[in-house]
């Protein structure tokens, strides 16, 4: 009986840990075990199927002397960096807008935010005709009167990376706006109205007082971009097909093609060790400050 | 005395309301050049709103207008021109016969994969995620808080660095190119989301909700089914809608781990807008397209509005 019962009250105390374990074995083993195991991928010289010759660093050395690899991690760099920029500006500046007490807010929000709903396989074939210089823009200029107009981006190699930014702009910062909205929402009225009557002019207040604290979701907007940015694989597909040529490829589009149709697993391994530390990168700072914010 | 003191006050008085009356006057032709100004920067802040809203929905109308088009009228036509003969049969083709690659049968099969596969992988993946969201927020022990580390970074680490392990994984449990494979890798990669989730949320509840419970002898599950839950719609949408969309919208998971009979729609229609026997039959791509973005799109239209409120409630603020 006694025993009975220290074995139940066990039991309840060890409950959370119990209810834990099995999301505690999944991360352990799907996440950081995966990724442990493609880094040692990463050193072998698997192709079709994973063969455990090391080789040292050859994988990677061949990664950094492919063309197409280069391509890619420059185009992540563009794409990137001009994605996340025109998304938090047109997410902030809409945001803003919004905020003053527009009259069908919720309508507006809704037709603002729709595009997150949908897939980047939808978005990109939608797009794929918009930017289609034989249908799309360019011809409806030409029908306007405009001849001369030329809008080819999606077929000329050095601009296509454009494209896949409008595409993408286009998909998240409605999104963006969203968090913006919240965190505005969010924001002291006491405090804007001690501002006014000081008499603080609106962009000032918005400058020095609504901004500052919207900090942590600037950081979060950033870090939720920066993501989508570098797994932007079905955009790719869907919008560009890589093309012309690779010259619209990114970095998860040459790991698919090595690890997936081309045979080139230990290749392939390598290409996602170096999207991750991509991802490291940004992330290290991020979950850095979120820690030290709870702590504080 | 008294006398003296009451006209001074009424003198006093009345040159105080003089003055306030020319300060008045002054006030009012400012406000109402204010106002002129103000009116201006309100019709301004409507076009450009509007603007917007047009940029946002011109993919979308494009896409309509032209699917109740026939080919001929595409080719020849303009994007923006109003279909002239309305009519579904490119819908119909889209939904019952067009070709998918290797087979004809429209994207309706594929269609219901994507339920198969999204429904469970859904449920469960956010009760998964209430409950460890529960305890890392009220049942902390040591090093729940690196655990809750280690997982926020399941968030964000790029696919590409498990695809190779995982599709050896579902190879030696026999589930490569199942659904319930894909299921599970679902399941896997949206834990660390809905847990994040559900957690920031629990951890803005009041702590004393739940110790007076414990002191009353309440277990752990009881007090998350008496008193967690009924304070958990507003996350529960969040979490719904954010999985519900992540999944159905996924094409990197499909492409990879799905075999032939149970493709997710999303990979269907890459196939039909890329399949390239015949002409190409734009009205019944964009057909596709918009079947397959229906489901996400009413479930925004219709819950949106929760979506951004349980934001606001805490989704955002401890991310």
């Amino acid at each position: 009986m006694a025993n009975q019962r220290r074995f139940t009250d066990m039991l309840a105390d060890s409950m959370p840990k119990l209810v834990l374990a099995p999301s505690f074995l999944i991360v352990m083993v799907c996440i950081y075990g995966y990724i442990l195991w493609t880094v040692a991928l990463s050193f072998t010289k698997s192709r079709m199927l994973p063969q455990w010759k090391f080789v040292g660093f050859d994988q990677y050395n061949k990664l950094l002397n492919n063309d197409r690899w280069a391509v890619s991690s420059e185009n992540l760099v563009v794409f990137g960096g001009l994605f996340i920029i025109i998304c938090l500006v047109i997410g902030i500046g809409m945001a803003i807008l919004l905020d003053q007490k527009i009259r069908q807010e919720g309508l507006l929000r809704t037709i603002y935010l729709y595009p997150m709903a949908i897939s980047f396989i939808v978005t990109g074939t939608a797009w794929k005709w918009l930017l289609n210089p034989s249908m799309g823009i360019q011809k409806i200029v030409r029908e306007w009167g405009f001849e001369d107009f030329t809008f080819d981006w999606l077929v000329n190699s050095e601009m296509v990376v454009f494209c896949l930014v409008i595409a993408a702009v286009w998909q998240s910062s409605g999104f963006v706006m969203a968090l913006f909205l919240a965190g505005l929402r969010g924001v002291d009225s006491e405090m804007i109205k001690a501002a006014q009557l000081d008499g603080a002019s609106m962009p000032t207040i918005y400058r020095r007082i609504i901004l500052p604290t919207l900090k942590p979701v600037f950081f979060s907007a950033f870090v939720i971009l920066s993501h989508i940015a570098i797994k932007s694989f079905d955009l790719v597909t869907a919008l560009t097909g890589g093309g012309p040529g690779y010259s619209s490829d990114l970095p998860a589009n040459f790991m698919y093609a090595h690890a997936f149709t081309r045979s080139q697993m230990g290749l392939g391994a390598a290409s996602g060790v170096m999207m991750l530390g991509g991802v490291l990168a940004i992330l290290i700072p991020y979950l850095y400050s979120e820690l030290r914010g709870k702590k504080q | 005395m008294k006398k003296t003191y009451n006209l001074s006050y009424s003198a006093n008085g009345t040159k105080n309301l003089s003055l306030l009356g020319s300060v008045k006057d002054k006030a009012n032709r400012y406000l109402q050049q204010r106002s002129i100004v103000q009116h201006l920067l309100r019709i301004l802040l409507y076009s450009v709103l509007l603007f917007m809203a047009l940029i946002y929905l011109l993919p979308l109308l494009v896409m309509v207008m032209n699917s109740l088009k026939d080919v001929e009228e595409i080719r020849n036509g303009s994007l923006l021109a109003l279909p002239k003969d309305p009519s579904l049969a490119a819908w119909a083709k889209a939904w019952g016969s067009a070709c998918t690659g290797s087979t004809c049968e429209g994207i309706a099969p594929f269609f219901i994969n994507s339920f198969k596969i999204v429904l469970p992988a859904v449920a469960i993946s956010t009760i998964l995620g209430a409950l460890n969201g529960y305890v890392l927020s009220m049942w902390r022990f040591k090093g729940s808080d690196l655990f809750f580390g280690l997982l926020l970074f399941g968030c964000f680490i790029p696919f590409q660095v498990v695809l190779i392990p995982m599709a050896m994984t579902l190879g030696w449990l026999g589930l490569a190119s199942s659904a319930s494979g894909l299921i599970l890798v679902h399941v896997i990669y949206g834990m660390a989301f809905t847990t994040l989730f559900f957690r920031n949320y629990y951890v803005g509840l009041p702590r004393e909700l739940i110790s007076a419970a414990k002191i009353d002898g309440a277990g752990f599950f009881l007090i998350f089914w008496r008193i967690i839950l009924p304070l958990s719609p507003p996350i529960i949408v969040v979490t719904v809608i954010w999985q519900f969309t992540q999944i159905w919208n996924d094409f990197l998971f499909g492409v990879v781990f799905s075999g032939a009979d149970n493709l997710p729609v999303t990979v269907a229609l890459n196939n039909l807008v890329n399949t390239s026997f015949g002409g190409k039959e734009y009205n019944v791509d964009m057909a596709a397209a918009l079947l397959a973005a229906l489901p996400t799109i009413v479930v925004y239209v219709f819950a949106g509005k929760y979506f951004v409120r349980g934001l606001s409630a805490g989704a955002v603020k401890g991310a």
